[in-house]
């Protein structure tokens, strides 16, 4: 990944969260599931959905809709969750659909123009286009690790 | 040692797993001798560790490490030859030194470079030390200098130098009625290998009485045929001294069937004849085979076909030789062995442990899923497959019991690193602190050891910094200057609990409920008890300390503590009382992987309760429950009242029950002594259960421990009765949503 010679290529993995195409880092992906119910643990904020049994660990869920402020992912068969690995923490997200693995050469990636001026945490990484579709590539552990301030 | 050839490697980590282990012993000693319980074998086993850990850096060339080592080590030996009386102050500055040594040892295990400022200040202070001493006749000294130069320099040049700086000890015995010894030592090549230093041996001779000593290099080929590994030189040392043949050969008990070794007596002037030497002479190798029972020593007999190749009657004479030696050496022999090796220990990687933990945990949860299968299949429970699930089940709890105790370790280890916290904080601070460790026996989790160190060293520099008064508040509240820092261990109830406390001067609550107000977090007119003030040090942005200081007080607060602690599926409380002192105390599960569980359902979620908390299960009638005020109410027990707590409700799965007619609640122990009755829906079993950590990095649940999967595949919560307790009792004082945010962040 040495940014000084020709771009290198990049794998991410789309998918779909309120009819909107997202990305991420098809290395940060462990695995990918159907949805189990989760078992919910309590006064949790709405967007993390419990835990689900991973092979003999649990594992966290989080609603990837509710936590970037989308509306809720609507579980159908197509709901899936992926497994991503953070830091060595394992987190689930659930998403509506995953669609397709893609790569990019790393010069494709836009960074994100700078509008986040509503002083969220920086959740998307760069941007993208495929087939005239904009894809957002998301920042995985701006996600899944939450700043304590809006822990609760 | 730049380069890392694999095998090399493995010795090296094994050297510093060694290191560990010795700095330990070196700990252990210095600490018996400043509480005065030493014996004449505490200075020998300071003195070998030290010893020890020299030898095998040397044998890494770990120069720094060496060099102070050697340094020590001198030091120690004027202690342990009772040239000098170690006081107070030089005990503290062993102290120092010792843990000098272990970061000197930790530097060179990591490869970073450690200051070197310390290292020559301490160097310095040793050296003080030193002369301190009765000093010597010099001329008896210069004389042996001269004398002992040309062994030196054929054997080791790095120590070279250090002979000349480093006193030898002054010999005042007199020479008169000296025996004279002849003493042959041939090193074998493992001696070298191992990281023994002959030099230091002959050295120590030396100390003993006035000797000649001659260097056999004849045997060293040319260098065509020279193997540079190889021990090629044997030593003859003319020794006269009066003390007895056992004392002689202590000085050759670090090598130890490393070497052939004779050491005899010679009754007239003229040098005997070599085979009466012979005669008495004892065969190092053969009189640890009669001496030890250790295995390996009978392996290593085996593996030397030489001695086993000599006709039967050489043997014989030799094992004979070695029994009819004087039976002094052969006792002090034995006994050091005995003092130094305890117990015979297998060293494992953690990592295999932690399979065979996880497997066992497996095993724990198939076996109860075949139970649950066999119990619904209708079986009667006298046919050959219950009881043989019964035989299964015991047999699986018994391997579950000695896997933990694999794990468990005496949390000793820990109260050590404690100690030199304590005393590099009580520097830092300029207070005369004084460490008292008790239950250092207690054995618990090594997980738990691992990760209870840091939150420990913030409680003990907290106790130094915060807890204790300076020197003169304690002097004007009528304290002796030295303040204590007491830390426990213990088992209690299926935990352990483990306590730090301080006779300082309490918390000042009129202060820590001012920056509590001050920083926003509770309102300017709550009211609350002693202890609610006390636990405001755990939220998170507490501190009280006005000025930053080097010590406690880096923007980490207890609240950091806390939540390793929780982490660990532990509690922390605090209980202090003006004047008289702080007392934290930590209760921790003995283990991190399983627990004996009573498995239940509240609103259609199973959760899962340590047996040990549950004192009893009631069913409720309307009648036996009271309303105190709205929102509180008390259960009646016999002839008592306990708050009732409906768990459906206070984990946000339902709303509030309105009728008790016939529920089932749970009565409980909490920390406090305290009961309570949590309002359940249903029993479903009791069982052993899998503890499966929760990642607390996107939410802790409050109330909730960990979490584990049952028969079936599903998740089941298991509960912190006393977090939720505590949650539920925090709302009558501040906000509920303000206290669950103070303690899941």
């Amino acid at each position: 990944m040495n940014e000084d010679e020709a771009p290198t290529m990049v794998e991410l993995l789309t998918f779909q969260l309120a009819y909107q195409e997202y990305a991420l880092d098809i290395m940060s992906v462990r695995e990918i599931r159907g949805w189990t119910k989760a078992t919910p643990l309590p006064h949790a904020p709405d967007y993390m959905k419990g835990v689900v049994n991973l092979r003999g660990t649990v594992l966290p869920v989080i609603d990837l809709a509710l936590r970037l402020g989308l509306d809720p992912s609507q579980h159908s068969d197509r709901s899936v969750i992926i497994v991503v690995e953070d830091s060595d923490i394992m987190t689930g997200l659930l998403v509506d659909a995953v669609s397709d693995i893609i790569a990019l050469k790393s010069d494709d990636l836009l960074p994100p123009p700078d509008t986040q001026s509503t002083g969220g945490p920086s959740v998307v990484n760069a941007l993208t286009v495929l087939d005239d579709r904009m894809i957002r590539v998301l920042n995985l552990s701006s996600i899944v690790t939450i700043p304590e301030s809006s822990a609760a | 040692m730049t380069d890392t050839i694999d095998p090399m490697a493995e010795i090296r980590a094994s050297f510093f797993i060694e290191c560990e282990e010795l700095l330990e012993e070196l700990q252990d000693g210095l600490q018996a001798m400043e509480d005065g319980s030493d014996d004449s074998e505490t200075i020998n086993v300071v003195f070998r560790a030290v010893h020890s850990i020299k030898g095998g850096a040397g044998a890494f060339g770990l120069e720094k490490l060496v060099r102070f080592a050697h340094r020590l080590e001198s030091v120690l030996d004027e202690i342990r030859t009772g040239q000098t009386i170690p006081d107070e102050t030089s005990l503290k500055v062993l102290f120092r030194c010792a843990d000098h040594l272990s970061d000197l040892v930790r530097t060179s295990r990591d490869g970073v470079d450690l200051p070197q400022v310390d290292s020559k200040r301490l160097l310095g202070t040793l050296a003080e030390l030193l002369k301190q001493k009765p000093t010597s006749d010099p001329q008896s000294f210069a004389d042996k200098a001269i004398e002992f130069r040309p062994t030196a320099l054929s054997l080791n040049f790095e120590f070279g130098d250090d002979a000349e700086t480093t006193n030898p000890a002054p010999c005042s015995r007199s020479i008169s009625g000296d025996k004279r010894y002849l003493i042959t030592f041939k090193p074998e090549t493992e001696l070298f290998e191992k990281g023994n230093e002959p030099f230091l041996i002959l050295r120590a001779l030396d100390e003993i009485g006035p000797c000649t000593i001659t260097c056999d290099a004849s045997s060293v080929p040319g260098l065509a045929e020279l193997a540079p590994e190889t021990s090629y030189l044997s030593w003859t040392i003319e020794l006269f001294s009066n003390v007895n043949e056992a004392e002689i050969a202590s000085a050759f008990e670090f090598v130890q069937g490393l070497c052939a070794l004779e050491i005899a007596v010679v009754e007239d002037e003229r040098p005997p004849p070599q085979f009466e030497v012979a005669k008495t002479s004892v065969h190092m190798r053969n009189l640890e085979y009669l001496t030890s029972p250790d295995p390996i020593d009978l392996s290593r007999q085996d593996a030397e076909p030489s001695s086993l190749d000599r006709p039967p009657t050489a043997q014989a004479q030799d094992l004979k030789d070695a029994v009819t030696t004087s039976g002094a050496l052969q006792n002090s022999l034995s006994s050091s062995s005995a003092a130094t090796a305890a117990k015979a220990v297998v060293r494992v990687e953690l990592d295999r442990i932690e399979t065979l933990v996880n497997l066992v945990g497996e095993l724990v949860i198939n076996q109860s899923m075949l139970t649950q299968s066999l119990e619904s299949s209708g079986l009667s429970p006298h046919s050959d497959a219950m009881s043989g699930l019964e035989e299964f089940q015991r047999l699986t709890r018994d391997i579950q019991e000695s896997v933990m105790m694999i794990r468990a370790q005496p949390v000793k280890s820990l109260f050590q690193r404690m100690s030199r916290i304590v005393r590099e904080a009580s520097a830092a601070v300029d207070k005369e602190v004084k460490l008292i460790t008790e239950g250092e026996c207690t054995e618990v989790d090594k997980t738990i050891i691992e990760r209870l160190a840091d939150p420990l060293t913030h409680m003990i520099r907290n106790a130094v910094d915060h807890g204790l008064e300076t020197p003169k508040e304690r002097l004007a509240a009528g304290k002796p200057v030295q303040g204590l820092v007491k830390l426990s261990a213990a088992h209690k109830s299926g935990r352990v609990i483990i306590e730090v406390s301080d006779d300082g001067g309490g918390i000042n609550r009129a202060k820590v409920l001012q920056v509590a107000v001050d920083k926003g977090l509770i309102a300017t007119d709550a009211d609350l008890s002693d202890n609610e003030i006390d636990n405001l040090l755990f939220l998170p942005g507490f501190s009280t300390a006005e000025e930053v200081s080097d010590l406690s007080g880096r923007g980490v607060g207890m609240d950091v503590v806390r939540e390793a602690i929780q982490t660990l599926g532990g509690r922390i409380t605090i209980a202090s009382s003006p004047g008289v002192g702080t007392v934290f105390s930590i209760s921790l599960p003995l283990t991190l992987a399983v627990l004996d569980g009573m498995v239940f359902q509240v609103a259609e979620e199973t959760l899962v309760l340590p047996l040990n908390t549950v004192i009893e299960t009631l069913t409720l009638t309307n009648k036996s429950v009271e309303t105190i005020h709205p929102g509180a109410k008390v259960v009646r027990v016999r002839n008592g009242f306990v708050p009732l707590y409906d768990l459906g409700y206070e984990l946000g799965y339902r709303a509030p029950a309105n009728d008790y007619d016939g529920s089932v609640v749970l009565l409980i122990a909490h920390d406090d002594d305290g009961q309570a009755a949590l309002l359940i829906d249903s029993i479903q079993d009791q069982r052993q259960v899998v503890i499966k950590g929760l990642s607390n990095s996107i939410y802790r649940a409050p109330g909730i421990a960990a979490a584990t999967i049952l028969g079936a595949g599903q998740i089941a919560l298991i509960l912190d009765t006393s977090d939720i307790i505590s949650s539920v009792t925090g709302t009558n004082t501040f906000s509920r949503t303000e206290t669950l945010a103070g303690l899941s962040a």
